[in-house]
């Protein structure tokens, strides 16, 4: 049984994806270490660290790109609160961060300095235990994952589909984004986390964290690609279309569509939940806006750009749209909601199969028809 | 203290027979140490002649000074001595008297109570309002005696209030039970805090007064509950009202054609900004006319809202009729360029759009239950535009040819209707209705690019509470969520009662998935 | 509790006995056919808004039998099938299966379970999945989601499968898209799905619209081989086609049976010829 699942996960993408798969990690785990540690910062070769966080940035957001196509390429479900997930797992791993700084806070408080500012004497009960990585790590994967199983079990034995459950997906991450500025709900309202200082003792700040951070992401990025294509391919993902195209016809053949869209639900949220915890430590901050709508709308975009039903357009997508985006604040801020508008538009209307599709229909056109 | 003692020694040297005030009186006016001032004052209202008035209303105006041990009135280029009110010579640099905030709490206590005497009603109840807030034991002679000079009934009972309070310091404990047996009968906040202390055992020491007031003070806590409880249902009519407005034109796009528009907020945006460009040339051609900017905003709100809206119908959303979730996504992009659009034609800052002067104010409708003009104008308006869209919608042609649209799109086109200008036409009325709603909310939230996201959620939610194409039902589901948001956020504060709203609907939603008014049928697949 | 399960949780006591669970063919509870009724439906009312689609109708469909099913539009043909399959669930009356499994009382994918497939008038299938894994999906097996994930196709169902695309004539297209059939073929696809899933009570929803005569006769055939092995209930306007089938024939109307006999009794019967062809 064991080996002939290996076998499975392993024939589920061809040669051509697996090679370019260790590319990708031979690149990020080898080749960006020795240009940004050994390379002089002279050198035209050398990697900066402003573009270490900013691919590893843009990797964490192509895992929640990956996740978001589980749901909607493959199950048909427009989630507009899944950056509720990539928050909880990033607040959950950010617990960790406030308190490995310890005393080197504003106030030398054991306390985090909001708190302290708050007039706490001592943490809520529900930050017990975020001292310890294991349980944080948990944490990141259990809290994305429950508030998605209960969200979505009501969700989806009411039976609620299409544009209603988009809209009250939205609600939900608006909700909670409410909740969250609040100071009194313990997670320093406004400002978020910010400030931090150490991982296991070691400094966050330092080149070797960075780049074990960075290679942390790629790996759950190539994981993330394995296992949704593992996914997709088995019988779990046909039934999993099969709700998408036609689900009455699944529940008349005998398949309760209420778990199966739960599953891969519940998945999504776990996948997005590792994404921000692996995103707060890099970028240094977390804070409520993190789960605006607007936030998560631009996830579906990602998603729509690279061509959704496939497992590389999330990634193409994520990747296109955000380093147009750090290039726009730069050099043009002011007509970064124009060119992100207009995507969203044009896409929708021109590009209804993404970049990946375009690629296709032009690959089709010019060689010869098979 | 020397200083004192001398004063008080030239005061009784220069004692004039004729005075109508007692001059050392007058002089304690201008001592240097507050406590006599108010010992002063209060001597002089429990005189309560024409004298003391006015020698007190010119201490309150800041027009009695202090010139050789003399207490002179000086009103513009004439001075006057204040004890006989007869003109004098103008004194070469006379001392002004320094009245500071607790003199001129006492002076318009003690003004109010010689006003009491006053000839006209109308002063006299408005003095016997002013001693409603603040009353001093001292009074209570002045004001038994008003009390029983008093013809006139509404100043009548304001005064038993006033003198009832006034006596809750008296040393008789049957005095104090008559005036909490009075004041029992108030349904003011004051009067409640004023009668707390009589509650306490240790400030309390007869038990009969005590009882009296603990029962005064319940009776008055259940009058201001049911107060409050109106003004919160006062205040969820009016969210109601607004929540409504911003959905009237989500009910014809979405809930009529089906179409999810997302910039739905930014048309309403569109609306707030066109009152903001009416209002700045009225200011600049039409100053004269400017409480005149807002009816006449109206039109100019509907038709750039629809013009905005007939120009997205052609441009995107005709493209993907039936695709649901390209529309939302599509829209979405629509909404962010008009935000861009905004910020680029008026700033990222909020503007500045003001209530023409004939909105402020209100009706007072009970004590401490104030209904303000602009949001009962919004009521009103809210009102309007319903029975706008309900007549359009059921009474004329282009409401019929867009049901007809709506519910069978290939068979109203066999029959001739221009179905695709029809969409147009309908899309931009429901834009246009939004453009109104805007201009509502201009009158009572901030106008900025950013204002329409706040309520896309929120109108969204109307409407599938409602149900989709049900006008009555999105009526009902406005007003509900507005009292239910303004119910909850008197005991939970706003924040939860946000988030509680939106866990409701979510929760109604999986039990009613069509909403109040669903019109069941076969499901066609 | 029991009431706070159902209706807040959504989970009812009664059916978390294992035979209730979908999916689940090891421990299938055996349909009791003692008295020789595979469906019986007892004065079952449903109406939207006031229309009354079906008025207190009660029938009962005996096992291995072949019924076939006529009525104007609106006589509450579709609507009936809606009750059986759990789609709609009724005001009033109850729709037994077999003698101890009350359908009005399952959900869909339960109903599937227990053995009523059902093929839609519209034919509906996977449009992206090849033939081929459409009657995959379909095939009678295990279908919840713990093992769809390492589910493989052993080499009978794999033959299983085989059999089925003969016998609906598309083993030819097993690897082309669904959404790429014919609509003849797409309707074939859909009654194959349905012989792999094996149910006990086959409802079909028009099968023969859009087929061409040749088509019609060879359905018919294979309908009539299934009965027997299967009860099979036809809905359809295609007295030629009903001719085929033989068996009793049931005239719905506003609701209710109107009339039951073979075809000539029943369209010779003075009531049938009214509602048919007005007054």
């Amino acid at each position: 049984m064991e080996k002939s699942f290996t076998l499975r996960v392993l024939k589920s993408l061809n040669r051509k994806s697996w090679l370019a798969l260790g590319l990708f990690l031979a690149v990020t785990l080898v080749v960006v270490p020795v240009l940004h540690l050994l390379v002089p910062p002279e050198s035209a070769f050398h990697v900066s660290a402003y573009a270490i966080t900013l691919f590893g940035k843009i990797m964490c957001y192509a895992i929640v790109a990956v996740a978001m196509d589980l749901i909607w390429g493959y199950g048909g479900i427009l989630s507009l609160g899944h950056g509720l997930f990539f928050a909880l797992g990033g607040y959950a791993f950010g617990m960790y961060l406030m308190r490995q700084i310890g005393r080197d806070g504003s106030y030398q408080s054991d306390l985090p300095d909001f708190m302290v500012f708050l007039d706490w004497k001592k943490l809520p009960w529900y930050w017990s235990g975020s001292d310890s990585l294991w349980w944080v790590a948990f944490l990141v994967i259990v809290v994305p994952a429950i508030v998605a199983f209960i969200f979505g079990y009501f969700a989806f034995r009411s039976r609620i589909k299409g544009v209603y459950f988009s809209i009250i997906t939205q609600a939900l991450t608006y909700a909670a984004m409410l909740l969250f500025f609040r100071n009194e709900t313990g997670f320093g309202g406004n400002n978020g986390f910010t400030d931090f200082k150490r991982i296991l003792g070691y400094s966050i700040t330092s080149p070797d964290m960075r780049l074990v951070l960075f290679g942390l992401t790629a790996l759950m990025l190539a994981a993330t690609l394995v296992f949704a294509r593992w996914l997709v391919t088995s019988k779990f993902g046909r039934v999993l279309t099969a709700i998408r195209d036609a689900e009455s016809r699944v529940m008349f053949i005998g398949y309760n569509p209420l778990w199966y869209k739960l599953f891969a639900w519940v998945i999504s949220a776990i996948l997005c939940g590792i994404a921000g915890a692996l995103y707060v430590p890099q970028v240094g901050i977390i804070n409520p806006s993190e789960m605006s709508p607007a936030n998560s709308i631009e996830i579906a975009i990602w998603v729509a750009v690279g061509g959704r039903g496939t497992l590389i357009g999330p990634v193409i997508g994520a990747s296109v749209v955000n380093l147009a985006k750090s290039w726009f604040t730069v050099s043009f801020p002011e007509y970064w909601l124009f060119f992100l508008g207009l995507l969203f538009i044009l896409v929708t209307l021109l590009l209804p199969h993404g970049l990946v599709g375009l690629w296709k229909t032009l690959r089709q056109s010019r060689g010869p028809r098979t | 203290m020397t200083k004192l003692f001398t004063l008080f020694l030239l005061c009784t040297c220069c004692l004039s027979a004729h005075a109508a005030l007692d001059p050392a009186q007058v002089l304690q006016l201008a001592n240097e140490d507050s406590s006599v001032k108010v010992a002063a004052i209060q001597k002089m209202t429990e005189a309560a002649d024409s004298d003391a008035a006015r020698v007190l209303k010119a201490m309150a105006d800041g027009q009695l000074f202090l010139s050789a041990n003399k207490v002179v009135v000086i009103d513009g280029d004439k001075a006057f001595d204040a004890s006989t009110g007869e003109p004098i010579k103008m004194p070469s640099n006379p001392d002004s008297i320094t009245v500071n905030n607790r003199i001129r709490g006492e002076l318009a206590n003690a003004l109010a109570a010689l006003s009491l005497f006053d000839k006209d009603v109308g002063v006299r109840l408005a003095s016997a309002q002013e001693l409603q807030t603040r009353v001093s034991p001292d009074l209570v002679p002045v004001l038994a005696r008003a009390l029983a000079k008093e013809t006139d009934n509404a100043v009548k009972a304001l005064l038993k209030m006033a003198h009832a309070q006034a006596n809750l310091g008296n040393a008789d404990p049957a005095a104090r039970l008559a005036a909490v047996r009075v004041l029992s009968g108030s349904s003011s906040p004051n009067i409640r805090s004023a009668l707390l202390p009589l509650t306490d055992k240790a400030k309390e020491p007869d038990n009969k007064v005590r009882y009296g007031a603990i029962s005064a003070v319940k009776a008055i806590d259940g009058r201001l509950e049911l107060t409050e409880n109106l003004a919160r249902v006062f205040s969820g009519l009016s969210l109601g009202s607004i929540l409504l407005l911003a959905a009237l034109g989500l009910a014809i796009t979405y809930g009529v054609m089906g179409v999810i528009n997302m910039a739905h907020g930014e048309l309403l945006m569109v609306g707030a900004y066109s009152a903001y460009a009416v209002q700045s040339i009225f200011r600049n051609y039409f100053p004269n006319a400017i409480d005149w900017y807002l009816p006449a905003a109206i039109p100019v709100a509907f038709f750039a809202a629809a013009l905005v809206g007939v120009v997205m119908e052609r441009t995107v959303i005709r493209w993907l009729y039936g695709r649901a979730l390209e529309t939302l996504l599509a829209t979405w992009g629509l909404s962010l360029v008009l935000i861009q659009a905004a910020r680029i034609v008026f700033g990222a800052q909020n503007v500045e759009v003001s209530n023409p002067s004939w909105m402020s104010g209100g009706i007072e409708l009970m004590p401490n239950l104030l209904l303000p003009w602009n949001r009962l104008v919004i009521i009103g308006f809210a009102l309007f535009v319903l029975l706008l869209v309900w007549v359009l919608m059921n009474k004329t042609r282009l409401g019929m040819f867009v049901r007809a649209v709506t519910q069978n799109r290939a068979m109203a086109g066999c029959v001739g209707v221009p179905t695709s200008r029809i969409d147009t036409m309908a899309f931009g009325l429901g834009a246009g209705i939004a453009g109104l709603g805007g201009l509502a909310l201009s009158q009572i939230s901030n106008v900025g690019p950013d204002m329409g996201q706040g309520y896309i959620v929120d109108s969204f939610m109307v409407v599938v509470v409602g149900g989709v194409g049900q006008l009555a039902g999105a009526v009902w589901a406005a007003l509900g969520l507005g009292i239910f948001t303004k119910l909850l956020e008197g005991w939970a504060g706003a924040v939860i009662a946000k988030i509680a709203v939106l866990v409701f609907i979510i929760v109604f939603i999986q039990k009613r998935p069509q909403g109040i008014f669903a019109l069941k049928g076969r499901v066609i697949e | 509790m029991r009431e706070f399960l159902r209706k807040v949780v959504g989970i009812d006591p009664e059916k978390c006995a294992p035979e209730y669970r979908v999916g689940y063919p090891g421990k299938q509870r055996m349909l009791d056919l003692s008295h020789n009724v595979i469906l019986y439906l007892d004065d079952i009312s449903v109406s939207f808004d006031g229309f009354k689609a079906l008025n207190k109708l009660t029938m009962a469909i005996d096992a291995g039998e072949l019924r076939c099913i006529i009525g104007p539009n609106g006589a509450g043909k579709t609507t009936m099938m809606d009750v059986i399959t759990g789609k709609t669930r009724p005001d009033s009356g109850t729709a037994f299966f077999g003698q101890s499994i009350d359908l009005t009382r399952l959900s869909e994918p339960e109903i599937a379970h227990a053995g009523v497939g059902r093929k839609f008038q519209k034919p509906t299938i996977f449009q992206q999945h090849s033939v081929f894994e459409n009657l995959e999906l379909a095939m009678k097996t295990d279908k919840r989601v713990r093992r769809s994930l390492l589910a493989r196709l052993r080499d009978e169902e794999r033959d299983r499968v085989a059999d089925t695309l003969r016998q609906i004539r598309l083993d030819t297209e097993a690897e082309r898209p669904a959404g790429l059939l014919s609509h003849g073929q797409k309707q074939w696809l859909e009654i194959g799905m349905l012989l792999v899933q094996e149910p006990q009570l086959l409802l079909l929803d028009e099968p023969v619209a859009g087929m061409t005569d040749d088509e019609t006769m060879r359905t018919a055939e294979l309908f009539v081989s299934l009965a027997g092995q299967h009860s099979l209930v036809v809905v359809e306007h295609d007295m030629a086609f009903i001719k085929e089938l033989g068996g009793l024939v049931t005239v719905l109307h506003e609701g209710s049976v109107l009339a039951e006999g073979d075809l000539d009794t029943v369209q010779n019967d003075e009531r049938v010829i009214e509602v048919y062809l007005g007054r």
